[in-house]
């Protein structure tokens, strides 16, 4: 199981920082999503890995799951959703004072920018 | 509460509210701010009075209060004779300076400022000379450096004053990193910062490895703020500043602060071959260089300058001796430095004031004009030479015995005295050259004024300090005995070594020294002709100030090169970058471990649903990826990962994970949707093939590293430190729900914390999409109009329906929080969909008519609950945000525990409510504004007309 929660965790990771090198914002938020996902099942696996052992407290239940990571990552849920919606106006207000949506507020954004900076040259 | 337990505080710090007074007060009368600086000053002396007697008595009065114990950091300041000695100085001179200063400035002038910038100079200089803690020393001195730059640039519109007070900024801004680097060092080898401390370890400091270091940095430190060789050339530029500012740093204070640290460290570092070297050394070269270059600059204050530069040499080269009467003969020339220099540069600025020039070229014969003046300016000038019967001629004639005391040190020692009497020649030189091209040499010629005495108040200051001269020269045992002895004390922290204050002893070598300074100083200024030929052919091209500006500006370039290179105004490019030094650091991190990659923990069974959701989980990760182009689509697919991952958290026992993630996992596609109405509905094709590879590259080598890091984890045993929040959540939080309990109690302040940045991401949504207008699209990417149909009835009238239930939930979900899955952070995000539902479904105007709350008010009231149940426990005499509980008994519902924290918990949940719900609705009102002249379009979000 924790080979398969690697993996998925791995998965995240590549297809998150990939869409966040993109050049267009909505691609880049969707991105930084995917990392939080990533980051945050990566932070709840630090504390091991434990099927039906809740922590609340119950003196039938043999153990207990770790619960310092979940506190950890239930804030990290909450304030990923509110740096995602800050992200999102950035790029809408981006898009109205520039003109296009480009991180880089670029008009030629699928232009080579090498290329494009040599040709300037 | 007697005072002399906390005056030393107050007098530092009174200047500083005084500042604010003298500013303020200026906006009705510029006048005001002079005299209210005069009265803040003499309060201030007033405060300091009743403890002027302990160091008379050999005690040093300590006041101290614990600031940041773990750092060594106190509040701390400390009464001694040395400190007495400065502390006075600044004060008495400070006062002369406000009154002279009150007649100086010009009607254009800026008083409100002006006086406001000097008080806190004042107080940040009282703040050194006080200061019992070495840190808290550094701060105030850094605050000398600040203030100092906004005296010297007080006229801000002359280039010169601007690029002089930065000059002085950099050089002693540098100098003063350097002292907090060997204050730090200090505090290391002695084990304290307190200077009690450190003044009776100057054994341990001595023979510590570390203590070469520790005195270079110090002394860079000390070198730079009093203009020694080599960095003594900002001085002459800082003389842009108004006059009254130069008489005061230039006199008494700013550059005396670096002498001041000589002093209070002389008995922990001196004596050595090194303090001896170093100090002695830049001592001596910066006494020649100074006496020498005063003698050539027509500036009257240039001559002041370098003529101060050289009697700071001559302090710093007395220290350098390292002998008990050296540093009593440096503690004297301090004094009566302090009061000849003052009134010098008073004088100077009289003449600058009256004749409209400072260029001894022009200003001759000026005795008929202003006889008193003169005759001021030529007792003053006449102790800066060494003239008997007056102060400066007797801290000389110790200063020559020193150097002839010195001279047996080594074989080429011999030329201390030589070198030190050349000096004295020039010294006599440019003082002559004071007096004689100023008052006597002819007439003026064409002087913008017709020069005329000043005000009678512009000279009494002069007047006093050139008293003081007088009476110190003629009668020393009356007048400044006591407190030289007293300072001296203070400064070698024992009993004063027997030295005599007499004008006459005998025929002796530093008579000889003096008489041949004054007769051969007569008649290098009679031959000066030659001597300036001389200068101006070969010596007056040496500019310090070029080379200061080629070393800055080859920094800059150099900055501007390495921040270009890095920083291209891209974010991709930028991203790349965070990207790859991530993974050169991760790799480097894997290569440094030599432990087998993977433990031997034992891993738990894959089951046949976990395998398909992991499987569904990547498909869905693959396929935003793959069909990011079409963002509708791919936000659907990324709904799909959310799902999942929350499903995850239910399999492996966090319940309260997973019913967050799956309501921020609605109220994030919400917004997305709502946003990308506004944004272009596919994304271009990347031409770039290689930046795809790369891209596609660093992405698989994140993800593998990743998933390796994740596998390295989760294959070895760990001691969670979560026993302790298992044990005490119920006795100790009152709650079974460990997770809610670590959120509102065991680590409140954490949270509190992260609520707060929720509320700025909230407010910050407000804040951007305040005034935005962004055209809106009337069709689809297929060329479809955009539907303009109404709500659909169906939904409206279930979502209404709805409403009551889901809020319920939302009680039910916090209330039950602190003991079963749920809380304020659940509880918050299901309160928000509820009511983000109502707008889908019946429109912002429909829904804003009847939930009358502002969310901006949520946000406040949030933050304020949770911040006063922290404050309640502090008042109740607890830490911040400790909680307690009782239980209750309600009917019906049986007994349960109600805990503080659940005040906590609601301050979350409003947070959480106002920023979702004022984040979203204020994306909905964007399209309403966007669409201004559509009267059926109805006002509500994009979202389910997709």
């Amino acid at each position: 199981m924790e080979i398969l929660i690697a993996a998925v965790i791995g998965i995240l990771t590549a297809t998150g920082v990939f869409l966040t090198l993109r050049g267009h914002t909505f691609p880049v938020v969707l991105g930084l999503t995917l990392l939080a996902y990533a980051v945050n099942v990566f932070l709840f696996a630090m504390g091991r890995l434990t099927s039906g052992l809740p922590a609340v407290i119950n003196p039938a239940q043999g153990g207990y799951t770790d619960p310092l990571p979940q506190a950890l990552v239930l804030t990290a849920i909450v304030i990923a959703f509110g740096m995602t919606a800050f992200l999102i106006v950035l790029a809408l207000k981006a898009r109205g004072e520039l003109g296009n949506d480009h991180v880089d507020g670029r008009t030629d954004g699928d232009l080579k920018p090498r290329t494009r900076r040599g040709a300037e040259k | 509460m007697h005072i002399l337990d906390f005056n030393l505080p107050l007098v530092v710090l009174l200047p500083f509210a005084g500042a604010l007074l003298a500013a303020y007060v200026a906006r009705f009368n510029r006048l005001a701010a002079a005299y209210t600086s005069g009265a803040v000053t003499l309060t201030t002396l007033a405060l300091l009075a009743p403890a002027l007697s302990l160091p008379f008595g050999g005690e040093t009065l300590i006041q101290s209060w614990t600031w940041i114990e773990s750092i060594g950091l106190h509040f701390a300041f400390r009464l001694d004779g040395l400190a007495l000695l400065f502390a006075l100085l600044i004060l008495v001179i400070g006062l002369l300076v406000i009154i002279y200063a009150r007649y100086y400035l010009n009607p254009k002038d800026c008083m409100g400022r002006f006086f406001a910038y000097l008080l806190m100079f004042m107080g940040s200089m009282l703040g050194i000379v006080l200061s019992e803690n070495l840190i808290q020393l550094v701060i105030f001195w850094e605050l000398t450096s600040i203030t100092s730059f906004l005296l010297i640039s007080y006229w801000q519109h002359r280039e010169d004053a601007r690029q002089g007070a930065r000059m002085a900024l950099a050089v002693t801004g540098a100098g003063g990193l350097a002292l907090l680097g060997g204050v730090l060092l200090l505090g290391h080898i002695v084990g304290s910062y307190q200077l009690s401390e450190v003044l009776s370890a100057g054994d341990v400091v001595r023979e510590h490895p570390l203590y070469l270091t520790t005195l270079v940095l110090i002394l860079l430190g000390v070198f730079t703020k009093s203009a020694q060789f080599p960095f003594h050339f900002w001085l002459p530029h800082a003389m842009a500043a108004p006059t009254p500012v130069s008489a005061y740093l230039h006199s008494a204070t700013m550059v005396k602060a670096g002498i001041f640290l000589l002093a209070r460290f002389f008995p922990v570092l001196s004596g050595t071959p090194e303090w001896s070297l170093l100090v002695g050394g830049a001592g001596l070269l910066t006494l020649l260089i100074g006496a020498y270059t005063a003698l050539f600059k027509h500036d009257l204050k240039g001559l002041l300058a370098y003529s101060t530069i050289s009697h700071l040499g001559l302090i710093t080269l007395l220290f350098g001796f390292g002998t008990q009467l050296a540093a009593v003969a440096a503690i004297f020339h301090i004094i009566n430095h302090a009061t000849f220099k003052a009134s010098l540069f008073m004088v100077a600025g009289i003449i600058d004031h009256e004749t409209g020039t400072r260029d001894m070229r022009k200003l001759n014969g000026l005795l008929k004009y202003m006889p008193h003046t003169a005759a001021l300016a030529i007792i003053a000038s006449a102790a800066m030479a060494g003239v008997p019967l007056l102060n400066g001629f007797l801290s000389k004639e110790m200063f020559f015995d020193q150097a002839v005391s010195a001279s047996h040190a080594s074989a080429s020692a011999w030329m201390i005295p030589v070198l030190v009497t050349l000096a004295g020649i020039f010294s006599v030189a440019y003082s002559i050259r004071f007096i004689h091209d100023v008052f006597f040499n002819g007439e003026p010629i064409d002087l913008p004024k017709i020069p005329h005495e000043p005000p009678r108040f512009m000279k009494v200051p002069v007047d006093l300090l050139v008293i003081a001269c007088l009476a110190v020269g003629i009668l020393p045992i009356y007048t400044v005995a006591p407190l030289l002895d007293v300072a001296v004390t203070g400064t070698l922290q024992s009993t004063p070594p027997q030295y005599s204050l007499a004008l006459w002893h005998g025929f002796t070598t530093p008579l000889i020294m003096s008489l041949i300074a004054l007769s051969v100083g007569t008649l290098v200024y009679l031959k000066r002709h030659r001597l300036f030929a001389f200068h101006e052919r070969y010596i007056a091209q040496i500019d310090a100030r070029r080379y200061f500006n080629a070393l800055l500006d080859a920094l800059i370039s150099v900055a501007l090169k390495i921040t270009r290179g890095f920083d291209k105004g891209s974010y991709q490019h930028a991203a790349f970058w965070v990207v790859l030094a991530s993974i050169v650091m991760g790799v480097a991190g894997f290569m440094m471990v030599s432990a087998p990659l993977f433990g031997q923990r034992e891993l738990l069974p894959v089951d046949m649903v976990s395998l398909l959701a992991a499987l569904t989980l990547v498909i869905a990760a693959v396929l935003t990826v793959a069909w990011h182009r079409r963002r509708v689509v791919s936000l659907i697919v990324i709904g799909v990962v959310g799902l999942v991952v929350s499903l995850t958290f239910v399999k492996f026992s966090a319940p309260d994970l997973a019913l967050t993630q799956l309501s921020v996992e609605v109220v994030t596609i919400v917004l997305l949707l709502l946003a990308l109405y506004f944004l272009p509905q596919t994304t271009p094709v990347e031409t770039d093939r290689l930046r795809l590879g790369r891209d596609a590259l660093l992405a698989i080598i994140s993800g593998v590293a990743v998933t390796l890091l994740t596998l390295m984890v989760l294959t070895r045993d760990f001691a969670p430190i979560s026993h302790y929040f298992i044990e005490n959540s119920v006795p100790g939080g009152g709650g079974s729900n460990v997770v809610n309990v670590i959120l509102v109690d065991f680590r409140g302040f954490d949270t509190l914390g992260e609520i707060v940045v929720l509320a700025l991401a909230g407010l910050g949504v407000f804040a951007m999409l305040q005034g935005l207008k962004l055209p809106a699209p009337t069709h689809n990417e297929q060329g479809l109009d955009w539907n303009s149909d109404n709500h659909p009835p169906i939904m409206q009238t279930f979502t209404r329906l709805l409403l009551p239930l889901m809020l319920l939930v939302a009680v039910f979900i916090f209330l039950r929080g602190h003991n079963l899955p749920g809380g304020g952070f659940i509880a918050g995000l299901i309160a928000s969909v509820a009511l983000i539902v109502q707008y889908l479904a019946n429109g912002i105007d429909w829904t804003q008519k009847r939930l009358k709350i502002d969310m901006h008010w949520a946000i406040g009231f949030g933050l304020l609950i949770a911040i006063s149940t922290g404050l309640v426990s502090m008042g109740l005499g607890y830490p911040f945000l400790t909680s307690a509980f009782t239980h209750l008994h309600w009917p019906v519902v049986g007994e349960f525990e109600v805990a503080s924290a659940i005040a906590f918990d609601l301050g979350v949940f409003l947070v959480v409510v106002g920023s979702t719900v004022l984040s979203l609705v204020q994306l909905g009102k964007l399209s309403k504004a966007s669409h201004p002249a559509e009267p059926t379009s109805s006002t509500d979000s994009s979202a389910e007309k997709i």
